[in-house]
């Protein structure tokens, strides 16, 4: 899914992020992207589907890589921890779109060097089942990812303390991944 | 919400630290398994005279068998909640607890004369066998559970059967020091069988429970 390089770049990304550097996480998020966005059109194309969902996929492998990602061994490599992962969300996405599906890995480990740019019309993403979640979460995660406030700035503005900010955008983000898996087709 | 939207949002959450799946194993299991040594020590108890008892092979044999059973499940457990981790090695060194288990049996149909096998077999605490088991194992399967959750088993109802296996070898590990039934045999039958409901449980509860 990446070249040896990229992957020790990534893994390092990935230790700093883990120590609490958010703008190395942020990069690597950042990095991982493309890279899940071609391999979500594959995967899709591969299963005989239009890759209007790709998006949808991108995102709920995003969120997966993020809830799970204390599963990574820092002492392990990175490639085959985010091959799995996103192997998990495709097999998941195809799942529910009503397809007896065979993905192989290989699908999951060809070299990309060259990213795929975001769809500038995201048909159907995340954003539709930020309205589901209980408001005091939808409001904190509204405003640090679409408002993009910081986590003091969201604490000034909806009176609340910055851990209680926290606490409700970690689980806004669990709810939305929750959504996600739980979505009829 | 764009994509570059969520990441906002995931890396702001990412200043939150997660405890690393190894070390919520640890903190996780260990609580577990003194809950279910505390109800064992309440209910059950070792049996009178154990530390004299210890020496002798078949009562050290079976305890020794399920303590095995306990450490390489708990490999398999931790190593099934990490995506991209190679777990047939660990499914694989299971396989010396049967192995075991047969060579015990062979020497006891060799050393016990057949017209005793059925009674050694029957044994006189099957049933008490059959729900201590699990009731010593639901505990350590509970903190087994918990910490797949944290992790990431990319086959849920797998994962939870061998937490649920590794539930029933704790269980089967600290019954063994209470049950009068000593021979080979009775473990074969009894103890696999509770472990089996065990594992069962732990299966269905895991298609339940660990699915991301």
């Amino acid at each position: 899914m990446g070249s040896d390089k990229q992957e020790k770049e990534w893994a390092f990304l990935m230790r700093a992020g883990n120590a609490g550097d958010a703008d190395s996480y942020r990069r690597l998020l950042v990095q991982l992207t493309p890279v899940l966005r071609a391999t979500a059109r594959r995967g899709l194309g591969a299963a005989g589907m239009a890759d209007t969902d790709a998006e949808d996929v991108v995102q709920e492998t995003l969120l997966a890589i993020h809830l799970k990602r204390q599963s990574w061994d820092s002492e392990a490599p990175f490639g085959p921890w985010l091959r799995a992962i996103a192997r998990h969300k495709m097999i998941d996405a195809l799942r529910r779109r009503g397809r007896r599906i065979n993905v192989s890995i290989d699908d999951f480990s060809e070299v990309l060097t060259d990213g795929a740019a975001e769809p500038d019309m995201v048909a159907a993403d995340v954003g539709r089942h930020l309205e589901d979640l209980p408001p005091g979460q939808r409001n904190v995660v509204r405003s640090i990812a679409v408002d993009g406030e910081s986590i003091g700035e969201t604490a000034a503005r909806l009176k609340m303390t910055s851990g209680a900010v926290r606490v409700a955008l970690h689980r806004g983000l669990a709810g939305l991944a929750r959504k996600f898996r739980t979505e009829e087709p | 919400m764009k994509t570059d939207e969520l990441i906002r949002a995931l890396a702001a959450d990412g200043a939150t630290r997660q405890m690393p799946l190894r070390q919520m194993f640890a903190a996780a299991m260990i609580p577990g398994v003194v809950v279910a040594a505390c109800l064992f020590l309440a209910t059950l108890g070792p049996r009178p005279h154990f530390f004299e008892l210890i020496a002798e092979p078949r009562f050290a044999f079976k305890i020794c068998l399920a303590l095995l059973l306990a450490a390489l499940a708990a490999s398999w457990v931790k190593r099934l909640g990490q995506p991209g981790v190679g777990t047939h090695g660990a499914a694989l060194r299971l396989v010396i607890v049967p192995v075991l288990l047969a060579a015990a049996i062979g020497a006891e149909l060799l050393l016990v004369p057949s017209d005793l096998w059925r009674q050694r077999l029957i044994g006189t605490n099957a049933l008490v066998c059959l729900i201590s088991i699990p009731f010593l194992g639901l505990a350590p399967l509970a903190a087994a559970l918990f910490c797949l959750r944290h992790g990431a088993p990319e086959h849920p109802a797998f994962a939870g059967a061998a937490a649920g296996l590794l539930g029933g070898a704790i269980g089967a590990a600290l019954y063994a020091s209470h049950c009068f039934d000593d021979s080979p045999m009775f473990v074969a039958v009894w103890y696999s069988l509770a472990m089996a409901i065990m594992t069962a449980l732990g299966a269905l509860a895991g298609a339940r429970l660990l699915r991301w």
